[in-house]
């Protein structure tokens, strides 16, 4: 911009000179500009007249105006270019050119969008971000844009331009300004480069991450603005890093390709591998030289090895979490089937039931104490134990104790009561699924730059599941119960003649299996629907949890519920989730050929009672 | 003992004079029967178009009935249990005496029932999107055939406005409505020039509830460079933790949009749906269409179900649509006989919900507008984009080799559900 000033300005003195020295050459110009000079011809006409007798010097002045009229005319046209280069809106101005993102379409949008961001004015940066959290509106009383806070059901209005407060209202009174996908990927990108000189280091960062996702050649030169001015270390080697992500391609030279390469091949992440990997394919088309393209081959064999390795880091992981999921379904049934020997088809239905209590007390919570709700998870807890092991004694004493020794009539009479509570749920609370929100602790998740990613809910329930499992080790081990109930499976004759009242056990023990199934309904809760058929889409798992660990042992069945976790989830990615709990299945019954007592059997005298 | 006995007796007789009277009542009434699960799997979607059919017969009879007559509604309890669907079928044809029949929701369901109704020659309006590639001279099908929402779907993804996908994962639950949906959305992308390589399908069985690992994997696929979409058709249960997974993964609508065909207003009640902003569905119908007539029905509904926070969703607008074309058609014809009623269908319109109307046409399905919805934070979508005018429901797939050939029309000369000539 200062060139073209400086050059307007020597073009007018020139001009000048050339009236005096008597020489041609402005006369192009003067075909160039004739429109929007028409004015001042005619004012020349009269400025002149008296200069009529020497036409020479007409023609020459002529000329002089014309080059002034020039500098003027660049002058004029760079003042009005000049708030879109540097300089800031005025208030009104903002006003008009944010009027244009409520816009009809998409395209006209992104253009307004991108005039702002180009701006730099610090008032645009939160304009955009609003509108990419759907916090912008058109309030229709004055046709203004407001950003939105939402309390309940008031918005409070807040100006644009001042950033204050300027009243509030209920949803009616304004409308949205809609966005759309592309719109969120273009305000994300604009934030980012606005972002890109924050004095927040973490607003810088994200920036960074995000122009490393888009990889928009267009934004290489501000990135290197930014790099120049950067203090912090860390983040300028992922500035460096984002550069070689587009000098790969967009390098000149071949030095300067493979520095690129250097840099990315340090590096672990997909979004790396995309790079060399498109790089590599597109190499014979752009032509690029071969130790560029056998450099970057390298540089992707070895990005691609250590991905691997994180990809089954990753896989162990998930499946120690669906391991997890298993451990907490099945450890309640580990008691009621491993322990009792009682084929409990409705123990799917207490974890429901545990779901269910979750969700009545969260509700409980909201309306009676709406500060309290985040500890709704903690008091669930007991509740749902509570509950569903109150549902176990109630369907221990009215129908299985009848049943004892009599499996299949178990069997069939506890699917019956599955039923029942199905449908008893189904009645109350209706068939719909109801809404188990996740307090803010068991939302979002570890994000490593390698693609693996931690989720919180997850990482809670399997510490959750070591907890319940230790808790019921603790009660078999240490405690009176424990040792009753122990007594009473081993030998119940000789437990009762000496003095243990087996029929009391036998519902405790019923109900302390319910209830644990209720306690792994709370955190179930986090990760399934909470609908009536909740418990049926765990009950085949937890069968096959606590037969392949073995009948009667806790520490098969944590085991064999890690174990099948892990199979399973490295079969998936191979064979696909249908086929994988189709190969889990047919393992599973080989082995059971083999090893009827499944892993742990118990030994001994036991193995009789 | 003795004393149960005789009450069982006597509970028994009761029951047989009930149903001698409910016989004789029936020369009075015109009966509807309902066919939807009430428990079981499918309950969750099902008692909701159960509600629907109940309250237009409330409101029918309220306006003074049809033909003169009160119209009774019949509801049955399938339980989803595929061959429970053909039994109950049978049981509303051939005992309950019903003139139509309005039910069923997935497709295997629709398929055990299809015989029952075609051998006693009744009527069945068929309220759910599905797969196509079938015409019953005795379905009337009231939701969308794939041209009506997949095709709409995949082009607006692949368009400027929907982020200008080039590859695209498809996921969906294992079973026969998601495989012929991606069979030919697959031979669809082809022709738009998308690779094999760059479309990545998986199926999940029914309420998968581990996604980890695939969502881990679509991520991975989308961090090839290309921008990716994800067009999902997984069905029922599995859909809450598959966007839970995704909004814990922290995967954003910008990045990779999912769209959804088996996703409403009712599937995402049990959603917070903050994180899902910005993801799609595609439907002829959604709540948040402001219409006069879509205001009023959703009053109607609230009313009828006594509960302000209960939504709509788009099997409702359909099985509204089919309820008033089979009350115009019988209207028409002055007769619930199948036949006559048949006849009367064709070009019967309705207002829809959305504004415009639907056209029954000739091969048995519907000419409706697509709308595309992007989910909002209050559970609710909001329309992004929607067809110029209807769209002709298709019943044998274009984009299918062996389907494209085939025809299906049911008024002369073609007669026929699947033919590649006319039969007169």
């Amino acid at each position: 911009m200062y060139a073209t000033v400086l050059f307007t300005l020597g073009f007018g003195a020139s001009a000048l000179w050339r009236c005096l020295s008597v020489r041609l050459g402005l006369t192009i110009l003067y075909f160039i500009f004739p429109f929007a000079f028409k004015g001042l011809v005619i004012m020349r006409n009269d400025m002149f007249s008296m200069l009529r007798r020497s036409p020479f010097c007409i023609q020459q002045a002529r000329k002089a105006v014309l080059g002034f009229g020039m500098l003027f005319a660049c002058l004029l046209i760079f003042a009005t270019a000049l708030p879109k280069g540097a300089m800031a809106y005025s208030d009104e101005e903002l006003r008009i050119v944010a009027e244009g993102l409520n816009a009809k379409s998409a395209t006209t949008k992104i253009k307004v969008i991108e005039e702002m961001a180009a701006d730099g004015d610090p008032r645009v940066a939160p304009i955009l971000r609003a509108m990419l959290e759907g916090d912008l509106y058109v309030r229709e009383s004055d046709e203004h844009i407001v950003i939105t806070r939402k309390q309940g059901k008031v918005y409070t209005h807040i100006d644009i331009v001042s950033g204050e407060e300027v009243g509030e209202s209920g949803s009616g009174e304004i409308s949205k300004i809609k966005v759309n996908n592309r719109l969120r990927g273009v305000l994300r990108d604009a934030l980012a480069t606005l972002n890109l000189f924050s004095p927040d280091l973490t607003t810088r960062t994200n920036a960074v991450e995000q122009i490393m996702d888009a990889r928009d050649p267009a934004m290489l030169p501000l990135l290197l603005r930014a790099i120049d001015r950067e203090e912090n270390e860390t983040l300028l080697a992922r500035m460096e890093l984002a550069r070689a992500t587009m000098a790969l391609a967009a390098g000149e030279t071949t030095e300067e390709r493979l520095a690129a390469i250097e840099v990315l091949s340090s590096e672990t992440t997909p979004q790396i591998r995309a790079v060399l990997s498109q790089f590599v394919a597109s190499a014979e088309a752009e032509g690029y030289e071969p130790e560029v393209v056998a450099a970057a081959e390298d540089a992707l064999e070895s990005v691609e090895g250590r991905l691997s390795t994180w990809q089954t880091v990753g896989d162990v992981y998930r499946g120690i979490s669906l391991g997890s999921v298993l451990l907490l379904a099945a450890v309640g049934l580990a008691i009621t089937f491993g322990v009792m020997g009682v084929i409990n088809m409705a123990h799917g239905e207490m974890i429901m039931i545990g779901a269910y209590t979750t969700f009545m007390v969260q509700q409980a919570l909201g309306s009676f104490l709406p500060s309290g709700s985040a500890w709704s998870l903690v008091i669930s807890v007991p509740a749902a134990f509570l509950v569903a092991g109150a549902v176990g004694v109630v369907i221990e004493r009215c129908v299985i104790r009848f049943l004892y020794g009599r499996p299949l009539e178990t069997l069939l009479a506890t699917w019956g009561v599955s039923l029942v509570l199905q449908q008893a749920i189904r009645t109350i609370f209706g068939a719909t699924n109801q809404q188990v929100t996740a307090p803010d602790f068991m939302s979002g998740a570890i994000e490593f730059s390698t693609g693996l990613v931690l989720t919180y809910n997850r990482l809670w329930i399997i510490l959750f599941s070591i907890i319940v499992v230790a808790g019921i080790a603790a009660v078999l081990r240490y405690t009176a119960f424990g040792l009753q109930m122990r007594a009473v499976t081993q030998n119940r004759r000789m437990a009762g003649s000496v003095g243990i009242r087996t029929g009391y056990v036998d519902a405790l023990t019923f109900g302390l299996g319910s209830g644990i199934a209720g306690i792994a309904g709370v955190a179930l809760s986090q990760i399934s629907n909470v609908s009536p058929n909740l418990g049926q889409t765990y009950i085949i798992d937890s069968f096959m949890v606590v037969v392949f660990g073995g009948v009667g042992n806790l520490w098969g069945t944590v085991l064999g519920a890690f174990s099948l976790g892990i199979v399973n989830k490295f079969l998936e990615p191979m064979a696909g989730a249908v086929l994988a709990k189709i190969f889990v299945l047919i393992a599973l019954i080989l082995f059971i050929q083999k090893r009827p007592k499944g892993l742990f059997a118990l030994k001994g005298r036991a193995v009789e009672a | 003992m003795n004393k149960k006995l005789q009450a069982l007796i006597g509970a028994g007789a009761m029951a047989v004079s009930a149903m001698a009277m409910s016989a004789a009542q029936a020369a009075e009434t015109i009966k509807v029967g309902v066919l939807h699960s009430l428990s079981g799997t499918m309950a969750i979607s099902e008692t909701t178009l159960k509600d629907t059919v109940l309250m237009l017969v409330d409101d029918l009879n309220k306006n003074g009935g049809l033909l003169g007559k009160q119209v009774e509604a019949v509801v049955v309890d399938p339980a989803s249990d595929w061959p429970l669907f053909a039994e109950k079928a049978r049981e509303l044809i051939e005992q309950e005496q019903v003139d139509v029949v309005f039910g069923c929701w997935t497709s295997v369901s629709r398929k055990s029932v299809l015989l029952v109704f075609e051998e006693l020659n009744s009527m069945l309006f068929y309220p759910v999107q599905y797969e196509g590639e079938e015409s019953s001279r005795n379905v009337f099908y009231t939701g969308a055939a794939p041209n009506q929402q997949a095709i709409p779907a995949v082009d607006y993804l692949m368009s400027e406005d929907g982020g200008s996908a080039e590859r695209i994962v498809l996921l969906g639950t294992d079973y026969v409505y998601p495989r012929t949906t991606n069979k030919i959305l697959r031979s669809y992308l082809n022709g738009k020039g998308i690779s094999d390589e760059d479309i990545m399908e998986n199926y999940t069985p029914f309420g998968h509830s581990d996604w980890q690992s695939i969502v881990a994997d679509v991520k991975a696929f989308a961090s090839a460079g290309k921008k990716t979409a994800v067009v999902s058709t997984i069905n029922g249960d599995a859909n809450v933790p598959f966007y839970k997974e995704l909004a814990n993964q922290g995967i954003k609508a910008e990045d990779i949009p999912v769209v959804a065909f088996s996703v409403g207003e009712e599937e995402l009640a049990g959603i917070d749906t903050a994180p899902l902003v910005g993801h799609l569905a595609a439907w002829n119908y959604f709540q948040s269409v402001e219409s006069d007539a879509n205001s009023a029905f959703i009053e109607k509904w609230h009313a009828f179900i006594g509960d302000e926070s209960r939504v709509t969703n788009d099997p409702m607008e359909a099985t509204y649509i089919g309820f008033n074309m089979w009350k115009q058609a019988v209207e028409q014809a002055g007769t619930t006989d199948v036949d006559a009623v048949r006849q009367a269908m064709y070009g019967q319109e309705v207002a829809n919900l959305t504004g415009g109307t639907a056209v029954m046409n000739t091969n048995h399905h519907l000419s409706k507008p697509v709308l595309i919805g992007e989910v909002q934070d209050d559970g609710q979508f909001d329309i992004v984009w929607e067809t110029e005018g209807t769209v002709v429901g298709d019943a044998w797939s274009d984009f299918l080799p062996e389907s494209a050939k085939l025809t299906a029309d049911w008024t002369y000369p073609w007669v026929c559900g699947n033919c590649e000539k006319p039969m007169y």
